[in-house]
């Protein structure tokens, strides 16, 4: 980021979330940088910045969609890096239709799933698969026309209407980034979980993906997405990932009736005959896998016990989960290190779905509020709980912390880090590596006799670490495995260099292929120490970057298509005519002799065969994809929506909210009525959740450590002087905050930083709540209501985060009830606003001959003709499909920062949402089971806790259906006089943590959390 | 306390020492001559990484007697230079904390409290629970007869804040047994 000459925050209070990061772009100012920041609020980020651009939550799509809009029609692309190096000139197939007139839908839109078939997305080919091209660019089927007219509404009219952003600070945002870009510049964009945690969050990662696309900025220093994650190693557990959707290095979980057999799976990893990018060597990840984990009872016969894999169907993020606890459903809970009792939206149906347990176990530091729920917990005070009640074992293993262990973490740009072990955890304290190791091998003696084929999984596996002298796992045998080593021959057991030695005949074991050459020649990279002073800027040999230890991804990019530096000034890694290869300041991210000019007589065949000029190479085209035939469930390109329980209607389109969302229908969980519905005026204001510099996450590592609790001791809200005036709140004092689901207290801070903005002509007021605190818990220093308790779960479908930051509620002055009276009061307002399961939950509101003509016009596609896809939208609904087209990808986001490391990967949660889960064989995923997210047909639960039925939900659809047209047939007069707007309001962003994109295309990484938790 | 002195009046002191803005000698005392860095007395030093956000600061923890005495920034990481926020500064207490909890603690069904029990008793009793839930919630085909070979009855949450190496032991053993519901707050 240092390197950056123009730098936009949006969606991330960076100088609070991320300080000591945030000196990388003080560093780029000092050197004369612009730093704008695009915010909600004016925040200790807004400080240092040039320019403030205050912003309404969750218009972001608008104000970016409107700088691609322009940027495009005033001709301001660098023409010649997005002519070589992005799909701009690909032809798009003929079937496909855009939301242009489609009322805001896509072709191929299912309303009976709510999802979209992709086929008619795809690029059209010749007769061996090659996709066509028009190089001039003029073909109307060509992505960048497509792309052009998408966005041709996107205006700054548009942007001021919606965004309540004046043109003048939008002609200054886009002099800026265009005025920043091209051969001698760069502007970078970083963002956190401001940008995730929405319903659309990963389509403005992709927004902003398209536009530094155009500008010429991936892969470049001082350009890229920024991903700001929140956690230690938030990158490190989703490269090697405790996530439901992927095994390590971003290879999907094999699917129900997708992936039955090896080949099945390989082919929707990623085959030469559909790739020519690094995912073509699928299988040789998939197999060192299995090898490293099965040793000798992998074999080839046996497909290298492929069988032992379980298989997911459907989604099975927290949040479904949760739904299947309330349904008794799981009987046993491990937390290792994360707060959902505080940190997880809806915090009460979390600590309710807890109730329902057998048993649990809690890994932490002390005795947070999801290790005491049961007994001092918020329903234990209103008697919606009694502990002797509560049937659940609970277990509080206290666990080492980082100064108690050795290990790695793997921060935000990827860089591996290693740190040394300084002192023993005290009494009963142990690490994770030594619970699960031990856990492990119990569980492996207790069957050892068994001859049940379900136990041979566990049985043979490989699950022999050595042990130190103290007893303890030798965390650098697993960073061993995890590199991969080779199995057989001379060289057993010697470690492996790098992913391309990974092998898919067994001759080699890998626990994550994307780490090869962390342990090369074995020694340790990542516990490199070599100091920044006897080093360059890019500082290679600090700790290691996955993959190849290489700091910027795509650094192909960073030359023109001639192999030459794009500049002097951004001279970066440059192809050496004399020495026949690529070289320059970082690891080249390409195959290291592959001449700019030379040219493959094949369309996939693997990476030897891309081209010269095919910089992004985990796309299975090579190419920066403007258009996304595939990896995104929720559209090719991003379309604006409006969020959940949004107050304003969509200026752009009849369709209201993202059609393909993943609602939560459940009496616990209901949702404001929307834009245009009665009631909505109920929760006229916008809650917008964010951190803080002296806290972190959900408060388990700082709400008990004293200096940090004296310095935010307390919970508040910051409102406008315009709000406290309005609703007669005192400074310092008392305020009670509502949502549809729950009532808070918070402390009233009173601030000109919070400014309300003008949507439609009318005010929008937000409210900042922070969300370190919670009530319970044992030993906190100090304690306050949790702002996720307000937030409803309404999920975004390509990734399953909830969208945290615009939550409808309101305020009133003084304290809240105690006691049951606080259920009371919750349900008062549930009432007056006239709440059900259908509030805010209609998915399609577009007229329905848009509906009709959508779903036609994907209808009876033949889905075969984009053999270089790997058979994502033939293989359909799942993350194979997902990844295994080209989404996963690796590495995507660049983002150049500081003199480290640099890119951000996110994790890679492409998990096709819309896969309706084809029913699981067993108990709680019957129909009835309440939940409406899990792919039954049923709809969740009314608030009296019985299933919503089938006609309930279409009389309820109907009348919503009704009530929108009405809303469509008055929309013309509310632009005029704004009478139907009601108050909405902004969002914020505000995070920490935070997830990444692809910038290309399509993966969507998931972003992090900071919501939550704790750790 | 020493003995009340005239010639230690601040003034007198000030002019005694020439130290002209009084910021210099004249504003010690023998306590604070006295006084060292808790740095300058340990054991060792030992680089390590901060364990809150995903920058990866670097940190140095001093360590005497087998306890940490003082985390500070690490001047050598190209990445914060030596920096620490609020939160990296504070991390001493992290590992400090009076309200850290050392025990293994159980609580029994409807029971109003914790009891301590022995860290090997309470994993014994994880595993055996463990190898229950993953029975009684046991898959082995969807109803199209997909093999799902899977445990519905176990989930797990977290992996973000402890190292890449448990998160792949947890992985591996999760994925052994067939529980697939394992998430981290990447998803939130």
């Amino acid at each position: 980021m240092a390197n950056a000459d123009c730098i936009i925050i949006q969606g991330s209070n960076m100088a609070e979330c991320h300080p000591v990061g945030f000196q990388w772009v003080s560093e780029a100012k000092a050197r004369g940088a612009r730093i704008i920041h695009v915010d909600p609020r004016f925040t200790r980020t807004t400080a240092i910045a040039d320019k403030h651009v205050p912003i309404r939550a969750g218009s972001d799509i608008v104000l970016l969609g409107a700088l691609i809009n322009r940027v495009l029609s005033e001709g301001k692309h660098f023409d010649e890096y997005v002519r070589a190096y992005t799909n701009a000139a690909n032809l798009i197939s003929e079937d496909y239709v855009d939301t242009e007139d489609l009322g805001g839908l896509f072709s191929g839109f299912d309303p009976e799933t709510n999802s979209y078939d992709n086929s008619t997305w795809s690029y059209q080919t010749d007769e061996q698969g090659a996709p066509l091209t028009d190089p001039t660019l003029q073909d109307p089927r060509t992505a960048f026309q497509i792309l052009k007219r998408h966005y041709s509404r996107y205006t700054a009219e548009m942007v001021e209407e919606n965004c309540g952003i004046k043109p003048a600070d939008f002609d200054y945002l886009f002099e800026s980034v265009t005025q920043n870009s091209g051969r001698e510049r760069t502007t970078c964009f970083a963002y956190a979980v401001g940008w995730t945690q929405h319903s659309l969050g990963a389509q403005f990662i992709r927004t902003a993906s398209i536009l530094q696309l155009l500008l010429g900025n991936m892969g470049r220093p001082g350009g890229g997405i920024m991903a700001l994650r929140g956690h230690a190693t938030i990158q490190g557990s989703t490269d090697i990932p405790t996530l439901f959707n992927l095994l390590p290095g971003y290879l999907p979980m094999p699917s129900a009736g997708v992936h039955d057999t090896l080949d099945d799976y390989v082919a929707a990893v990623g085959t030469p005959e559909t790739h020519k990018g690094f995912w073509a060597n699928g299988r040789s990840y998939a197999v060192s896998l299995l090898k490293a984990w099965w040793g000798d009872a992998a074999t080839p016969d046996n497909d290298f016990a492929y069988d032992y894999l379980p298989r997911i169907n459907g989604a099975h993020g927290t949040y479904q989960t949760q739904v299947r606890m309330l349904n008794d459903g799981v009987d046993g809970y491990f937390l290792l290190g994360q707060n959902p009792a505080v940190g997880s939206a809806n915090g009460r149906m979390q600590r309710m779905a807890m109730s329902h347990l057998k048993w649990m176990v809690v890994r932490d530091f002390s005795l947070i509020e999801s290790a005491t729920w049961w007994k001092d917990g918020p329903e234990i005070e209103t008697g919606e709980m009694k502990t002797e009640d509560i049937e659940t074992e609970m277990f509080f293993m206290p666990a080492a912390n980082h100064t108690e262990k050795a290990g790695t973490f793997t921060q935000t740009q990827r860089l591996v880090q290693w740190r040394h072990k300084a002192v023993n955890p005290p009494g009963d304290a142990q690490s994770e590596l030594d619970f699960f190791y031990e856990l492990g091998q119990r569980i492996r003696e207790k069957l050892a006799d068994s001859d049940d084929p379900r136990d041979r999984p566990l049985l043979d596996l490989t699950w022999n670490y050595p042990v130190d002298e103290e007893g303890e796992v030798d965390a650098e045998a697993v960073v061993k495995e995890i590199n991969g080593y080779r199995v057989g021959g001379e060289d057993d057991g010697q470690p492996l260099e790098n992913f391309n030695q990974y092998a898919s005949d067994g001759s080699t074991a890998g626990g994550c292929w994307i780490y090869a050459g962390v342990y090369a020649g074995g020694v340790n990279m990542a516990a490199r120490r070599k100091p920044r002073s006897e080093q360059d800027e890019t500082a290679a040999e600090w700790a290691w970057a996955w993959p190849a230890n290489r700091r910027i991804l795509y650094n192909r990019a960073s030359a023109a298509p001639d192999g030459t530096p794009w500049s002097e000034r951004k001279k970066f890694v440059w192809w050496d005519e004399e020495a026949g290869k690529w070289t320059g300041k970082d690891v080249p991210d390409f195959p290291i002799d592959r001449a700019p000019a030379a040219r493959s007589d094949q369309a996939y065949g693997g990476p030897a065969h891309l081209d010269g000029d095919d910089p992004f190479i985990m796309q299975s085209d090579g190419k920066g994809w403007l258009f996304a035939p595939s990896g995104m469930v929720d559209g090719p390109m991003p379309t604006h929506y409006e969020p959940q329980e949004s107050t304003v209607a969509n200026p752009l389109y009849p369709q209201q909210n993202s059609p393909t969302r993943k609602v939560m229908r459940r009496g616990d969980n209901l949702s404001a009525p929307g834009a245009g519905y009665p009631g909505s005026e109920v929760f006229p204001y916008v809650f917008t959740t964010y951190r803080l510099t002296e806290h972190h996450t959900a408060g388990g590592m700082s709400r008990w450590l004293p200096y940090l609790s004296e310095l935010q001791p307390e919970m508040f809200c910051e409102i406008s002087p315009e709000l406290a005036a309005e609703v007669g709140l005192e400074p310092y004092g008392w305020a009670t905050l509502v949502s549809p689901r729950a009532a808070i207290e918070a402390r009233v801070l009173v601030t000109k930083r919070m400014n309300p903005l003008t949507i439609g002509g009318r005010t929008v007021h937000q409210i900042g709540l922070p969300y370190h605190w919670g009530v319970g818990g044992q030993g906190a220093v100090v304690e306050g209501d949790s702002a996720n308790d307000l937030l409803g779960v309404t999920m975004d479908p390509n990734v399953f985060i909830q969208n945290s930051k615009y939550v409808a509620g309101t305020i009133v002055p003084g304290r809240r009830p105690r006691g049951p009276e606080l259920v009371d009061f919750v349900e008062k307002y549930q009432r007056e606003a006239g709440l059900t399961t259908e509030s805010g939950n209609q998915q399609v509101t577009a007229p329905e001959s848009d509906v009709e003509a959508a779903a036609a016009a994907g209808a009876g596609h033949s889905v075969g003709g984009h053999p270089h896809r790997g058979g994502d939208s033939a293989v359909g609904v799942t993350p194979g499909k997902t990844l295994g087209g080209d989404t996963v990808a690796g590495p995507t986001v660049e983002s150049a920062d500081d003199r480290t490391g640099r890119v951000d990967l996110g994790p890679v949660d492409t998990t096709d949402a819309n896969s309706t889960d084809d029913g699981d064989a067993t108990d709680a995923n019957s129909a009835d089971d309440g939940d409406a997210t899990d792919g039954d047909p049923d709809h969740g639960r009314d608030l009296d806790g019985s299933a919503v039925t089938d006609s309930e939900v279409r009389d309820a659809e109907a009348e919503q259906a009704q009530r929108a047209q009405a809303q469509l047939d008055e929309r013309p007069r509310e632009k005029a006089d704004g009478s139907g707007v009601r108050d909405g309001a902004g969002d914020d962003s505000a995070g920490s943590g935070t997830s990444d994109a692809g910038a290309d295309s399509d993966r969507v990484d998931n972003g992090t959390s900071d919501e939550g938790e704790d750790d | 306390m020493a003995r009340f002195s005239f010639l230690e009046w601040p003034v007198l002191r000030q002019f005694r020492t020439s130290d002209r803005t009084g910021r210099g000698e004249s504003v010690t005392s023998q306590k604070t001559r006295d006084t060292a860095p808790r740095t300058a007395t340990a054991d060792k030093v030992v680089q390590s990484v901060c364990p809150y956000c995903a920058v990866g600061c670097g940190q140095k923890i001093f360590v005497k007697d087998d306890k940490v005495i003082q985390i500070e920034g690490d001047p050598d990481s190209p990445i914060s230079r030596g920096r620490l926020c609020p939160k990296g500064a504070a991390s001493e207490q992290l590992v400090n904390a009076p309200g850290r909890v050392t025990d293994v603690l159980y609580r029994a069904p409807r029971a109003k409290d914790w009891q301590k029990i022995e860290l090997s008793t309470a994993i014994d009793m994880i595993a055996d629970r463990f190898l229950e839930a993953r029975r009684r919630h046991w898959e082995d085909f969807d109803d199209k007869g997909h093999p799902l070979r899977r445990t519905m009855g176990i989930a797990s949450l977290g992996g973000a804040t402890i190292d890449n190496e448990e998160n792949y032991l947890a992985k591996k053993l999760y994925t052994a047994a067939g529980a697939i519901q394992i998430e981290n707050q990447a998803r939130i």
